[in-house]
């Protein structure tokens, strides 16, 4: 019986492991790398943007170091957004549509 | 099924090389199929691993004393709660226990990142195979958990007694998770060097792992903290043993790591520091799993010498080895893309408090192998105790303290000195205040590090709370929610934030209980007859009388003591001690060896919010030993008297052990009637369940910083001109819908 049960354990390991060599995968673009790059760059600077909004409604940035850290911060996220754009971002909602998280 | 297990372990092993070549293939020719192979293999690692664990406990709650572990930690007797805790009080079951968890956590990233950062998930992958082939080699080769004997025992040991304790179900899984998380982001942190892909992306992937690593890390520190209060018997809750600082080691890096990355996430700085950190970190977790294994320092917790010491060297040897040479070969790539633009801004601040953070490491890394460097130099092993330790950590705690104040009241980037101002002013009247108080009304002026820690921990409070405040208050500007209604909603909005603010308050809180209670105990050590009473800490404590319990796994002596303060009753406590049998000494008699086995303590506790009464019991058996050596010999004679065909009858063998039976229990009930002086020791300790409330907050704190955002909340952005002061220029035209914090 346990030695049933091994052989089918084996079985199965090997019919699993190796189920991806049995196909061809699909191989992938090169650009979706850049871009998964690019998004994640977006998302850590939409977090920066809302980190500086709320440090700046809780006092501790004044309405001049705001002003300067946010149009820097927004600088730098448009840059992304448009290097989003040119590395196929439509794939990846474009510019505005990504701004605005719908 | 141990046959099974055998062959579930070897296939593992198989298993994880296999993966290891196929990930490492299909990374370097780009065939995914190999990649996605590679990936089953860690699954089909998990999927071995769990049955071999589930045949494991399975023999623990069976009893199946033909398991070499199941018959050396378990026993009939054992409850059933700790047979399932028994399998990782052994050297075997908690090797497999970590490639278990190793598993399961190297799963789910694998599984969650399958679409995701496909260039330096398949190093990641090799890497985390090859922990796992490690650790599965261990139980195959060397500690194998599967071990039998074809004469199997009617009766096992049974758990170390001092093990019979709820924390001590659950303090090792947390560790071994602590310790098996922290090697995804190293896994992460390895590919991405390998592939030289240095940006966020490891870090975004592998950010949670890090902190559940902190998290549990840190909860198992606490639980490991907790029975040593309760069952140890010496009063205390951290004696800086090698194996506690073994777990403390690992997460101090891994929580400098967490504010690290924060600082290369917004400024793209601190990359090389970063990946060091984490490589630095999980090296240190291995470190701890081999403390606790060979044997090379002494420790309650350790398994004892074995034959692991060498496979664990090598090890760490390769994974510093590695980590030198790829953040070496990587150095270009690792350079900070900006500068700090201040002094005064958070990013100062984290730098600030990683680096104390790691000085903390260096400390406690140095003071725990100074016995084992100076049997090195001088040959002779010099012994180091918690006053080593003191002068170094509790400067270094008092401006980590400071700093988890100071980080949440700047902004990134810079400040202002008006805005400086505008928000420590509150925070540091509140710290300056309880300093004042203290030092009118109370004698901390005689502590002055726990004077300054106190007014530190006040301060800290007081920012978090601020922080706390106007986060709302914001909010309740833009929403017109109601107070509660804005509070859960900020905090819910911005989880990494504000759970890293409450952290820091348990943190707090914690210091400030660690602070008074090593600084203001009371304690005494007395010997008492029943109706006698000593005085502690201004409590006085009275022997009212003995009490006794007999089990067969057990004989416990104890006291019922009452504590009263000012002539009024407060509290009864009792306070027993536990002798256990040592069945297998062949020197004892058959009555000696009920009491000379493994002892625990029963703390009689009387917890409070402002201080602890603790008190145990060490009753002396030196009056009994005159009637234990007349049983002995009694006993013996009888035995000797019996023919062996006598002596295999099983109404024989009853009848002896009824009246051994008996004739402990009149040794116990001898103890009640004509009671002796026993030694006491007493404790008043200040603050001590401020320890445990700050370790519950820290633990809220962490679980809301790692529960995850929504993903349309995290990607909305703030539109421009909608917060509570107006901006007066225009910014570049970033276009967003709403501002909600």
């Amino acid at each position: 019986m346990e030695l049933l049960v091994i052989l089918a354990v084996l079985a199965a390991v090997t019919l699993f492991v190796s189920g991806p060599l049995r196909r061809a995968a699909p191989s992938e673009p090169e650009g979706d790398r850049r871009i998964a790059e690019l998004e994640a760059a977006r998302e850590a600077k939409y977090l920066e943007i809302r980190d500086a909004e709320l440090d700046h409604s809780t006092g501790k940035l004044s309405d001049e170091d705001y002003r300067v850290v946010d149009r820097a911060l927004r600088s730098e996220a448009i840059e992304i957004l448009h290097e989003l754009d040119r590395a196929g971002g439509q794939a990846s909602n474009g510019a505005g549509a990504a701004v605005d998280g719908r | 099924m141990a046959a099974l297990g055998r062959v579930l372990l070897i296939l593992g092993l198989v298993v994880a090389l296999y993966g290891i070549g196929a990930s490492l293939h299909g990374a370097r020719s780009g065939q995914l199929e190999w990649v996605q192979s590679g990936r089953r293999a860690v699954y089909t690692l998990a999927a071995l691993m769990t049955l071999a664990f589930a045949i494991l406990e399975d023999a623990f709650l069976r009893s199946d004393f033909s398991f070499n572990v199941v018959s050396s930690a378990s026993s009939t007797t054992t409850p059933t709660f700790y047979k399932l805790a028994a399998a990782w009080s052994t050297q075997q079951g908690s090797l497999l226990l970590w490639v278990f968890l190793l598993s399961l956590w190297s799963s789910l990233i694998l599984f969650l990142t399958r679409n995701r950062v496909r260039e330096i998930a398949p190093y990641a992958t090799a890497v985390l195979l090859g922990f796992g082939a490690f650790f599965v080699s261990l139980t195959v080769f060397f500690a194998s958990p599967f071990g039998t004997t074809a004469n199997p025992p009617l009766q096992g040991a049974g758990l170390d007694p001092l093990l019979l304790h709820a924390s001590m179900m659950i303090h090792p899984p947390m560790l071994y998770s602590g310790y098996t998380l922290l090697t995804i982001p190293f896994a992460f942190a390895v590919g991405a060097l390998v592939t030289g892909r240095l940006g966020n992306e490891w870090i975004a992937v592998t950010r949670r792992f890090a902190l559940a690593a902190w998290l549990v890390l840190g909860i198992g520190i606490l639980l490991g903290a907790r029975w040593s209060y309760t069952e140890l018997g010496w009063g205390g809750y951290w004696a800086w043993d090698p194996v506690e600082n073994a777990a403390l080691m690992p997460w101090l890096c891994v929580t400098a790591f967490i504010h690290s990355i924060m600082i290369q996430e917004k400024r793209g700085m601190l990359k090389i520091w970063n990946v060091s950190l984490i490589l630095g970190s999980s090296t240190l977790a291995i470190l701890g799993t081999f403390l606790v294994r060979s044997g090379v320092l002494d420790s309650i917790h350790a398994f004892g010498a074995s034959t692991l010491g060498i496979p664990f060297v090598i090890l760490i040897g390769a994974m510093v080895a590695v980590s030198i040479a790829l953040v070496t070969a990587r150095r270009e790539v690792l350079r900070s893309e900006a500068r700090l633009d201040s002094l005064l801004s958070r990013e100062a601040v984290f730098l600030f408090q990683n680096l104390v953070l790691v000085a903390m490491v260096a400390v406690v890394f140095w003071i725990t192998f100074f016995p084992l460097i100076s049997e090195a130099i001088t040959g002779t092993k010099v012994s180091v105790g918690p006053p080593a330790f003191r002068p170094f950590i509790v400067p270094l705690a008092l401006v980590l303290v400071a700093l988890s104040g100071i980080g949440p009241l700047i902004a990134w980037r810079r400040v202002t000195a008006a805005n400086l101002r505008r928000n420590f002013t509150i925070p540091v009247a509140v710290g300056a205040a309880t300093c004042v108080v203290l030092l009118l009304a109370s004698n901390a002026a005689a502590r002055p590090f726990a004077l300054i820690m106190f007014s530190l921990g006040a301060f800290v409070l007081a920012s978090v709370a601020q922080e706390l405040w106007r986060g709302t208050a914001a909010r309740r500007a833009s929403t017109r929610d109601p107070v509660p209604v804005a509070f859960v909603r900020l905090i819910g909005r911005n989880r990494r934030r504000y759970g890293g603010y409450i952290a820091h308050a348990g943190l707090a809180v914690l210091l400030i209980g660690v602070a008074a209670s090593s600084s203001f105990a009371h304690s005494r050590d007395v010997i008492l007859s029943p109706g006698q009473s000593a005085g502690v800490g201004g409590y006085q404590v009275q022997y009212v009388r003995p009490v006794e319990h007999v089990t067969n796994a057990k004989v416990s002596f104890g006291a019922v003591l009452d504590l009263s303060k000012g002539g009024k009753h407060v509290s009864t406590l009792t306070t027993t001690r536990g002798f256990y049998p040592a069945p297998n000494d062949p020197g004892l008699g058959p009555i000696s060896d009920a009491f000379n086995g493994q002892a625990d303590s029963n703390v009689g506790l009387r917890a409070g919010l402002t201080r602890d009464i603790w008190t145990v019991v060490n009753p002396d058996l030196t009056p009994l030993q005159s009637e234990i050596t007349a049983g002995d010999r009694a006993f013996l004679k009888l035995m000797t008297s019996l023919t062996p065909a006598q002596a295999r009858q099983p109404a024989v063998i009853d009848w002896i052990r009824y009246y051994r039976a008996q004739a402990i229990a009149g040794l116990a009930a001898r103890y009640v009637s004509h009671p002796w002086p026993i030694e006491f020791l007493l404790i008043v300790s200040p603050m001590v369940t401020w320890i445990w409330l700050g370790a519950l907050i820290i633990a809220f704190g962490g679980l809301i910083a790692l529960w995850p955002i929504p993903l349309r909340a995290r990607r909305r952005a703030p539109a421009r001109g909608s917060a509570r002061q107006p901006a007066a220029a225009p910014s570049p035209p970033v276009p967003v819908r709403e501002t909600v914090y």
